[in-house]
């Protein structure tokens, strides 16, 4: 099976073939972008320091190293709970034109509005695995809002083959993680009667 | 060896410990999820586990965090009552998480409430969080080093449940947990339940489970067996790593418990994700120790 690169800027049509729980890897810019930048942009009114228009975003936090050189390494770098930017990301995905969002874990209804609206996708980093993510970053070009603070400044990375991204949400408005919930909730009934069954020690 | 250079072995040896498990495994969990991975047929399942497993690799060649978030630092000690720098622990520990800090390098995960800044050192009031049990007759020290990540804290929950929903209303209200909370904590988990008499000794209890083995059972039978029916129930579910479905959800489910008052369950649930990174070190009152989690590990 060859793999499926998507490359910055990306277009609408690059995503419009994409389903939910298709497989992808990214080559070209991904911005770290989470909680306070998003509310910065939504809330504060304060425009991002970097033009993400047909970019892609990473919701994480990552661990940096200074060099000698003045420049910055990225050691270990992963999702973190996107579901903690959902009260943004609509808004935010109008505002700044980005078309990929990378994190960890689902979204909810207004991220899926977000996506169908203005053709963009969410799509799911293994979590955890922040050394594999940190090996595809070729290298930080530059690091705004540094007065976050290392989790929250937005590190730009320049990336290859960054992956694998699983498309939890398409441009359909289609969200995987919110289908596979039904569909635990829906067995989990049957099972926990089961057990309820043998677990009477108080008689 | 005089108290300052005994004081100063043990510090470096805690620091040098706190950081190695955040890079590598225990062995329990390496080999759990060695086994679960062969389970899958799910296509992404089998791509997430290989992701696993590629960054483990990584991470202990590249000497790095295996995950970036390195978690509140908190040390389970069972010391003798009779271990010599028993009084100098605390002091000890603290300096072993700056130390750890600066050696992983660890990210910088200690926010002093209300005043919500952000010390740079992974310590600040009560962190590391010490656990302590006290051993009469004894004069060597076990800690548990455990770095509680902020998605594997995020599913915590305690509650007190009354007498007449039984052990049928633990199993709801540990399905509810693992159902909705644990699929955003980076599946298979290890669930710890604690059953006892309140929230917060139901709390404490569950965080203790944890620290337990993976594949190890409650001595108590009925609590061995409802370890049991709600690992192989949690199980059929069917979570699968990072909650995109497959094989299995959970490591393992332990329970510790405690005697409870008549009229209460107090019933708790703590969960460590798949990068469960914990570690185990026993030390002998001459402070010369053995690791027992990380077979092999030297420091
Ligand atoms: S839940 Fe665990 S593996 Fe996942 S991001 Fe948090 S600490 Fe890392």
């Amino acid at each position: 099976m060859t793999k499926k690169i998507l490359s910055t800027p990306i277009k609408d049509e690059d995503l419009e073939g994409l389903n939910v729980g298709d497989v992808v890897y990214l080559t070209g810019h991904l911005v770290t972008c989470r909680d306070v930048a998003h509310r910065r942009l939504i809330e504060l009114k304060r425009e991002l320091p970097v033009d993400i228009r047909g970019g892609a975003i990473f919701h994480a936090g990552p661990i940096v190293r200074k060099k000698d050189d003045g420049k910055f390494e990225m050691v270990s770098i992963g999702p973190t709970t996107s579901m903690r930017m959902e009260k943004f990301e609509r808004e935010f995905i109008k505002q700044t034109g980005v078309k990929l969002i990378v994190g960890k874990g689902g979204m909810g209804p207004e991220t899926m509005a977000g996506c169908k609206e203005h053709k963009a996708v969410h799509a799911i980093f293994p979590g955890g695995c922040a050394v594999l993510a940190a090996t595809q970053v070729e290298e930080i070009e530059r690091a705004e809002w540094q007065d976050l603070g290392m989790p929250e400044t937005l590190w730009v990375n320049r990336v290859r083959e960054f992956g694998p991204l699983i498309i939890s949400i398409d441009t359909k408005g289609n969200n995987l993680i919110e289908q596979n919930k039904a569909v635990f909730n829906e067995k989990k009934k049957p099972i926990m009667d089961k057990i309820k069954s043998q677990v009477r020690f108080i008689k | 060896m005089n108290k300052d250079q005994s004081i100063q072995d043990m510090t470096d040896t805690m620091a040098k410990f706190t950081s190695y498990i955040g890079k590598r495994l225990p062995n329990d969990v390496k080999d759990k999820l060695a086994e679960l991975r062969t389970f899958e047929t799910n296509p992404l399942a089998k791509a997430v586990y290989t992701s696993m497993a590629d960054n483990q690799e990584a991470a202990d060649k590249l000497d790095r965090p295996s995950c970036q978030d390195t978690g509140v630092i908190q040390y389970f000690i069972k010391a003798g009552a009779r271990f010599p720098l028993l009084g100098e622990l605390e002091e000890i520990l603290r300096n072993a998480t700056q130390g750890a800090t600066r050696m992983g390098p660890l990210r910088h995960n200690a926010v002093e409430t209300f005043d919500e800044k952000n010390t740079g050192t992974n310590t600040g009031t009560n962190i590391p969080w010490l656990d302590w049990e006290i051993v009469p007759d004894d004069d060597g020290a076990t800690i548990d080093v455990y770095m509680a990540g902020g998605g594997c804290t995020l599913p915590g929950k305690a509650t007190v449940l009354m007498p007449g929903e039984g052990y049928e209303g633990v199993t709801d209200f540990v399905f509810d947990v693992i159902t909705s909370r644990g699929v955003n904590a980076c599946p298979p988990l290890l669930v710890g339940i604690g059953v006892s008499t309140s929230a917060e000794t139901a709390a404490r209890l569950s965080k203790r489970a944890i620290l337990r083995e993976v594949g190890s059972r409650n001595a108590n039978e009925n609590a061995a067996l409802m370890e049991k029916l709600l690992e192989e129930g949690l199980n059929e579910v069917g979570i699968g790593p990072q909650g995109l479905t497959g094989a299995n959800s959970v490591m393992g489910v332990n329970i510790e418990a405690s005697a409870r008052h008549p009229s209460t369950i107090g019933v708790a649930v703590s969960t460590g994700c798949w990068a469960h990174r914990r570690g185990k070190i026993r030390f002998k009152a001459d402070l010369s120790y053995e690791i027992i989690s990380h077979k092999g590990a030297v420091l």
